[in-house]
């Protein structure tokens, strides 16, 4: 089984923000890191291979610091890397479009991804990629295992969880997961260092940047700054917080 | 331009979400069309102001959850620029419609404006972006980022009969025990932090948020070292929430728990070391102890 997992690679969720000239100074970020969720569908990944005997693909989209965050999971010991080289602005159907091309012609049957990644927090690229691939999707999964030629994944619902089954090719976008992520070790992180990265450009997966007007942007920025609000030293002020909560603000 | 709004229902009624969205539009200046799976809230929105017409979709598809299945049935009757709520569901179906139709999603705008200029937050609230939108779009809109409509209208509702084969299949429902309300349909959270000092003493902060109607969240600390329920995690990693009222009692502030709570409309920070930077973004600070605050905290309420 050949089974997909898609990573992107975020700046970490310590790292501060920075805008200038109405950008965020991608320069300024302090640490790149694989997306918090991309991670359990990695950890599930190798499960799976595991459990299979199957090929497991890590495929990123994105500019040159990518192959970083490619030979870490390497390391943990996926066997196939994929980077799409894609340094500029994509909007999500064009970056689902070359994610769906890489999977096709990698002969894949399964592809994990985070539900959503930490810098844009969209949660659009599963399902996206789902449709694009026509392949069944469930997202927000916390696990997902192969059994008897069928999909088993948990997700939650109305009452609590449950527990759904797939045929065929399928996507499972990831929450939180029930397994210790694992860490790489001395030997993983040598051999990963003689792994090879297949680069692929957009236009190589016969894909045209023509509609990269669609979404212009006209300016990101800090978010707003809030009044300072008071600091009381001690208990004694909370009936008048209450009070105000109650009668100024409406909020109680 | 047109608008095709997707309603989500809550039972047999709408969403209260689904008003946000009609107003949203309507702010705008336009009439929508809205959307029911399955007739769900049909009626109850056509009597909201600002609603052109109801078309209700039925489908055997919409008796259970695939999101695939329920994107293709309804994508069959939109039309225009199509807004659905930023909730997981409507996340996952707007995505679906998006790459159905070939066109760009942009998903959790908090501001839309005609011409149509959204705003969102990127980066979990560490930063914010304004977006122009050039030809037809799925548009999420964040839950609570916008004002209801009013009801006053009676428009009309037409009828069509479209479903779509399941792909996902649901083998077993695992009931969980929790009756506490989610923190992303709160309007009042409570969360605790490492402050708190173990797991138990979370029972004081429950107490609290069943006086008051509201949901019980976590920093991120106590969900990874005491082993609390994910879902009530809030922050980057977890539950990004706006609620009228967010209580951070023993919450130091981490940058990223900050980025899921500071669009809170008002913030009550309790913590005993006066330097945590949640002091920077609350409207209220108590430097104090949670033994010592919350049951001031508690007989106060009680008094309302």
């Amino acid at each position: 089984m050949n089974i997909a997992v898609l990573l992107k690679q975020v700046p970490d969720t310590t790292a501060k923000i920075t805008v200038s000239n109405g950008k965020v100074d991608e320069n300024s970020v302090s640490k790149w890191s694989m997306s918090p969720y991309d991670e359990y569908a990695l950890e599930s990944g190798l499960q799976m291979k595991e459990a299979t005997g199957g090929i497991l693909i890590a495929i990123a989209c994105g500019p040159e610091r990518n192959k970083k965050m490619l030979t870490d999971a390497a390391a943990v010991g996926v066997d196939t890397l994929i980077h799409i080289s894609a340094d500029g602005n994509f909007d999500s159907t064009q970056v689902q479009n070359f994610l769906a091309a890489a999977i096709k012609n990698n002969g894949v049957n399964v592809v994990l991804c985070g539900k959503q990644a930490a810098d844009t927090n969209s949660g659009s690229t599963g399902p996206g990629v789902a449709e694009i691939l026509d392949a069944a999707c469930v997202t927000m999964v916390s696990e997902v295992s192969f059994v008897e030629n069928k999909f088993i994944s948990v997700r939650p619902s109305i009452s609590g969880t449950e527990k759904v089954s797939t045929n065929g090719m399928s996507v499972f976008t990831f929450d939180k997961g029930v397994s210790e992520l694992r860490r790489p070790n001395v030997r993983g992180i040598m051999m990963a260092k003689k792994k090879v990265i297949e680069t692929i450009k957009p236009e190589e997966l016969g894909l045209k940047e023509e509609d990269s007007e669609r979404i212009i942007l006209q300016a990101q920025n800090s978010p707003p700054e809030k009044e300072p609000g008071q600091i009381f030293e001690g208990v004694g002020e909370i009936p008048t917080i209450i009070s105000k909560l109650r009668n100024e603000a409406n909020v109680i | 331009m047109k608008f095709t709004i997707i309603a989500e229902s809550n039972g047999d009624l709408l969403h209260p979400t689904t008003y946000q969205l009609i107003g949203a539009i309507a702010n705008l200046g336009a009439e929508s069309t809205v959307i029911c799976p399955n007739g769900k809230g049909s009626l109850e929105a056509s009597k909201i102001n600002g609603v052109e017409k109801v078309i209700s979709v039925n489908g055997d598809c919409f008796d259970s959850f695939d999101g695939s299945a329920w994107a293709s049935a309804i994508n069959s009757v939109c039309e225009g620029t199509v807004i659905i709520s930023a909730s997981p569901k409507g996340r996952e179906i707007g995505s679906m419609i998006a790459a159905k139709r070939k066109i760009p999603i942009i998903q959790d705008v908090t501001a839309i404006a005609s011409g149509i200029v959204v705003n969102r937050p990127i980066y979990s609230g560490k930063a914010t972006e304004t977006l122009k939108i050039e030809g037809e779009a799925v548009i999420t809109l964040r839950p609570n980022a916008f004002e209801n409509a009013e009801l006053g209208n009676e428009a009309p509702i037409s009828i069509v009969d479209q479903t779509s084969d399941l792909r996902v299949a649901i083998i077993e429902a695992i009931n969980k025990a929790s009756e506490r309300l989610d923190v992303t349909e709160a309007d009042v959270i409570i969360s605790g932090g490492r402050g708190m000092g173990s797991i138990d003493n979370f029972s004081h902060l429950e107490s609290i948020a069943d006086s008051l109607g509201a949901a019980v969240g976590a920093s991120r600390a106590v969900v990874d070292e005491w082993g609390m329920p994910h879902r009530m995690q809030v922050g980057q990693t977890g539950k990004t929430v706006s609620p009228s009222l967010y209580i951070a009692v023993g919450i130091s502030g981490a940058i990223q728990h900050l980025a899921g709570m500071r669009s809170s409309k008002y913030i009550v920070a309790i913590n005993k070391d006066p330097d945590a930077p949640i002091f920077t973004i609350a409207d209220y600070g108590i430097v104090a102890s949670w033994e010592e605050a919350l049951p001031i905290l508690k007989s106060e309420l009680m008094k309302l």
